[in-house]
């Protein structure tokens, strides 16, 4: 168990509650500094508007931040529940549970990675040990795309994540695996990942956010800062698995140093609306960025997808795909943009966006940019969405296939091009399974 | 963090040459409805166009809205911040128009009238030396032909005045007063423009030009032009020319109807080539009724900045809309250009094709809307974008907004921004061709396939502008 525990349920708009909350940091001032900066930014901001561009089709009517609250530790039982469901991967590098937002394993790693001066620790611990490390990189860029309100809530509360460190050269094959559950009807939870892979390291990153009951009411407000070295490799798969009933903001930082490679894979399935900040920042040259995005979006989900690669250093490389499987009234909204700053020449930056209408009520909207201000560059954007191809599905069904499961073949066949790209077998067979599941709760 | 420096680039944007339209008014006018914009401005433009009193109240109302709406600086570009609504003169009635010699203008402009090959008779007119060049034969001739044919093609004064039972019904209806700031502003002090009937079935065989008509009266800065296509009817109208207009006016702001009801066919060409002072903020918008067909085709080479997006509201089954955009952005340019296709019919298509070309600092922006709703089945958009980058410092932005839902519907977009091959430049080099020559038939290459669709005597005209507005910006 964490030694800072947090009162009873209190909620996350109380000015005093959350001065009360940041009072237990008082050993580590500058992190209560930080919260309370952050506390100050988020009473300073308003809650984002229908004519708000960063918010263009997103249902900002609905958007409400009030009924919520930091959920007090669960049971043992709960705990004991809960770590066994976070078994996905059966050899992880580290291991790390947190149960609304309190942490209920640690993660254990292996000698000679520690020898070696690998990093995984719950934030709280980290803050004890490595605040030097934290005070360099936490929460140091700006949400940027529309969610900094939700990013300065995330600060002002910020207790729970982790901090992972590969140090210079270091080689990590299997994966370091988070799981972050909410369990309590009403809980806020604030999941913070930092990652930081100096050069030439290494990691296999995978985040597993997911709820303990299908229906249980929640808000997540999670971040992710990536920062990578020169020459470093970064591979991150999120999965966003909240409940049908949560309101979800992810908002990712990442940091490409020069001729890093970094690939990310976001998938979604759970919320109720689900808001996802994706900033790349390429800052050293000859970087090759991956992102890539699946969702399977079901009754009036929404999933809001905003993404933008920014490349400030020239010869370096970005590649979008997201895609989206349309069900039901659902509705997803993708935004993406590249910027290539005047000096980037030699840009290689691609975006696409793909949506798989399966019901005539869903909708898909789609906002693909490009803002070039280089003249030697590669870019191109594509979005397309559309049906199910008839032809396709007359094949099947002439094969005696029925209709429904016709349609989801072609829709798992149209999402396998981005699980494919999911390196651990276990973890796209995981990813696979819940896309499945997905599909015959309609 | 080396975050893109949007302010030097706007900075760059806003040192244009301003002395190129710095001419200047004479001071003792009979009728001056002065500067600035308020009521009583709009009561006077009313009162000396002699207008029945629903369209001053129509105008008044629309002035309110103008003046309600913000500008919309939160997606567009800040420059528009620096239109001073104040300092604008809103109507010139005749013997107001800006005296100049010829000595006045400037060489090179001369220059490509020499280059672009206008005759000796035009080029005082359009240097802004004469107030009009005889075309009086030209066009009275035409006029006498579409009559025959019962096509009216007059101004929005006359139109609205002698054919109330035509006009008036779509006047306003398919840009509504409220749909933008500049709209409203064209909406309360407009004058000048097109208003066309082509009646059911009836092909117009030659296109409708703005220039053989507008020139006998002031080239509206406010234009307003309702083109109505009766059912079966056909019709191509262009508007502008090739050659550098020199404006003193810094605001453009026209707004552009056009009705294709069953079965009919508008087509409607502009070549824009304002000269680089000029804010050209412009609304147009179609509307296709069944099986109608609206296509726009739009090129912008002059004027600071342009926006301009235009649309079609694809209304009746089957109806197909088409934008043709072609945007070229020199030094110290933003060409602000788009489409928009509001599908609200089941079997409706639309293709929107653009290709834009940054030269030196010069900006092309592409904003596109493509909106499919929910009721809807078999509907298509395909949208291609391309941006061609020439100099180190060029700029391009795409920023497309796609929206659908339905049975059946597909949109397929694609952008690339590119620049032009060292391997190409090489190659032609190589047999001959001088480095700028090289760039200058690889510019025209990109854009070939567009330019076709222009009618021959642009296309040519087109090509050599092109041409010119390459030279010296490579080597």
């Amino acid at each position: 168990m964490d030694t800072l525990t947090s009162p009873a349920l209190t909620g996350i708009l109380d000015s005093a509650l959350q001065s009360a909350d940041s009072a237990q940091f008082r050993a580590y001032d500058w992190f209560a500094i930080l919260r309370q900066q952050g506390w100050h930014t988020f009473q300073s901001l308003p809650m984002p508007k229908r004519d708000d561009e960063k918010w263009r089709f997103s249902d900002t009517r609905t958007l409400s931040l009030s009924g919520y609250a930091v959920a007090p530790a669960p049971s043992e039982s709960e705990v004991a529940k809960l770590f066994a469901r976070s078994q996905f991967i059966s050899r992880p590098a580290g291991l790390i549970v947190h149960v609304d937002g309190h942490c209920i394993h640690k993660p254990a790693l292996a000698p000679e990675l520690t020898a070696q001066g690998v990093i995984f620790e719950s934030l709280t611990d980290a803050l004890r040990h490595h605040p030097a490390l934290l005070k360099q990189y936490l929460l140091k860029h700006k949400a940027g795309l529309g969610g900094d309100k939700f990013l300065a809530l995330h600060q002002a509360w910020l207790r729970s994540g982790y901090l992972l460190h590969i140090p210079k050269g270091v080689v990590v094959a299997q994966p370091f695996v988070s799981f972050h559950w909410t369990l309590a009807e009403g809980a806020a939870v604030f999941p913070h990942a930092l990652v930081i892979a100096d050069e030439l390291a290494q990691v296999t990153i995978h985040d597993f956010h997911l709820s303990a009951q299908p229906a249980t009411r929640a808000l997540a407000i999670s971040a992710c800062d990536i920062h990578a070295g020169s020459g470093a490799k970064v591979h991150r798969l999120a999965v966003q698995g909240w409940s049908s009933t949560t309101q979800s903001f992810q908002i990712d930082n990442t940091c490409g140093g020069r001729d890093s490679l970094i690939s990310s894979v976001h998938a979604a399935v759970g919320s109720r609306r689900a808001r996802l900040e994706n900033i790349v920042r390429i800052d050293g040259p000859g970087a090759d960025v991956r992102l890539c995005g699946i969702s399977v979006a079901t009754g009036e989900q929404e999933f809001d997808q905003r993404t933008l690669q920014i490349h400030s250093a020239g010869n370096a490389k970005s590649d979008l795909l997201f895609k989206n499987a349309l069900l039901d009234k659902s509705r997803t909204i993708f935004s993406g943009l590249i910027k290539v700053a005047p000096d980037a020449q030699q840009t290689d930056a691609y975006q696409t966006n793909r949506n798989l209408l399966l019901s005539t009520e869903a909708e898909a909207d789609s906002l693909p940019g490009l803002e070039i201000l280089a003249n030697d560059v590669k870019c191109s954007h594509g979005a397309t969405t559309g049906q199910v191809n008839p032809e396709e599905l007359f094949y099947l069904r002439a094969r005696g296939i029925p209709l429904a499961v016709a349609q989801e073949l072609l829709a798992q066949g149209f999402l396998e091009e981005v699980l494919a790209k999911v390196e651990n077998e276990e973890a796209a067979a995981t990813v696979r399974e819940m896309l499945r599941v997905k599909f015959h709760q309609i | 963090m080396a975050e893109i420096d949007e302010s030097q680039t706007q900075r760059e944007a806003i040192e244009v040459d301003r002395s190129k339209g710095d001419f200047k008014y004479e001071e003792n006018y009979a009728f001056d409805a002065g500067v600035g914009l308020s009521p009583s401005v709009v009561d006077y433009i009313s009162k000396v166009k002699g207008e029945e009193p629903w369209i001053l109240e129509f105008r008044q109302k629309a002035l309110k809205t103008f003046e309600s709406l913000p500008m919309p600086t939160h997606w567009a570009t800040t420059d528009l911040e620096n239109i001073h609504f104040d300092k604008i003169r809103y109507y010139l009635s005749k013997g107001q128009k800006p005296v100049r010699t010829w000595e006045e203008v400037p060489d090179d402009v001369k220059a490509t009238f020499e280059r672009l090959g206008i005759p000796e008779s035009e080029r005082k007119f359009l240097a802004g030396v004469e107030a009009q060049f005889d075309s009086e034969a030209v066009y009275s001739r035409m006029k006498e032909e579409l009559e025959k044919q019962g096509v009216l093609f007059c101004g929005p004064t006359d139109g609205l005045r002698d054919h109330p039972e035509i006009f008036r019904r779509w006047f306003g209806k398919v840009i509504p007063v409220g749909d933008n700031k500049f709209a409203a502003l064209n909406s309360a002090v407009f004058s000048g423009g097109s208003f066309i009937y082509i009646p059911k079935g009836v092909k117009v065989a030659q296109p409708l030009q703005a220039y053989f008509r507008i020139n006998a009266e002031n080239f509206g800065q406010f234009e307003r032009t309702l083109i109505i296509a009766d059912e079966g009817a056909e019709v191509t109208y262009m508007e502008g020319c090739t050659a550098p207009k020199f404006e003193t006016a810094t605001l453009h702001s026209a707004v552009v109807e056009l009705v294709a009801l069953k079965g009919a066919k508008i087509q409607y060409i502009t070549v824009q080539n304002w000269s680089a002072n000029v804010f050209n903020l412009v609304t147009k918008r179609g509307v296709a009724e069944e099986g109608a067909e609206v296509r726009w085709i739009d090129c912008n080479i002059g004027s600071r900045l342009t926006m301009k997006y235009p649309g079609v509201v694809l209304r009746g089954k089957g109806a197909r809309g088409e934008v043709l955009s072609i945007a070229l952005a020199n030094d110290g340019q933003h060409q602000d250009t788009g489409a928009k296709m509001i599908h609200a019919a089941d079997d409706t298509t639309s293709n929107i094709i653009a290709k834009s070309i940054s030269v030196g600092t010069g900006r092309s922006t592409y904003r596109g809307l493509v909106h499919i709703p929910k009721t809807l089945k078999n509907c298509r958009n395909n949208t291609e974008c391309d941006a061609l980058l020439i100099n180190e410092h060029s700029r391009t932005d795409t920023y497309p907004a796609i929206s659908v839902r339905g049975q059946k519907n597909s949109v397929q977009h694609e952008a690339s921004v590119s620049k032009v091959s060292a391997e190409q430049i090489f190659y032609m080099m190589q047999r001959g061709l001088s480095e700028g020559e090289a760039m200058s038939l690889a510019v025209n290459g990109f854009v070939n396939d567009l330019v076709k669709e222009f009618p021959m005597e642009y296309s040519v005209e087109l090509k050599r502008l092109i041409e010119l507005q390459m030279e010296g910006s490579v080597g």
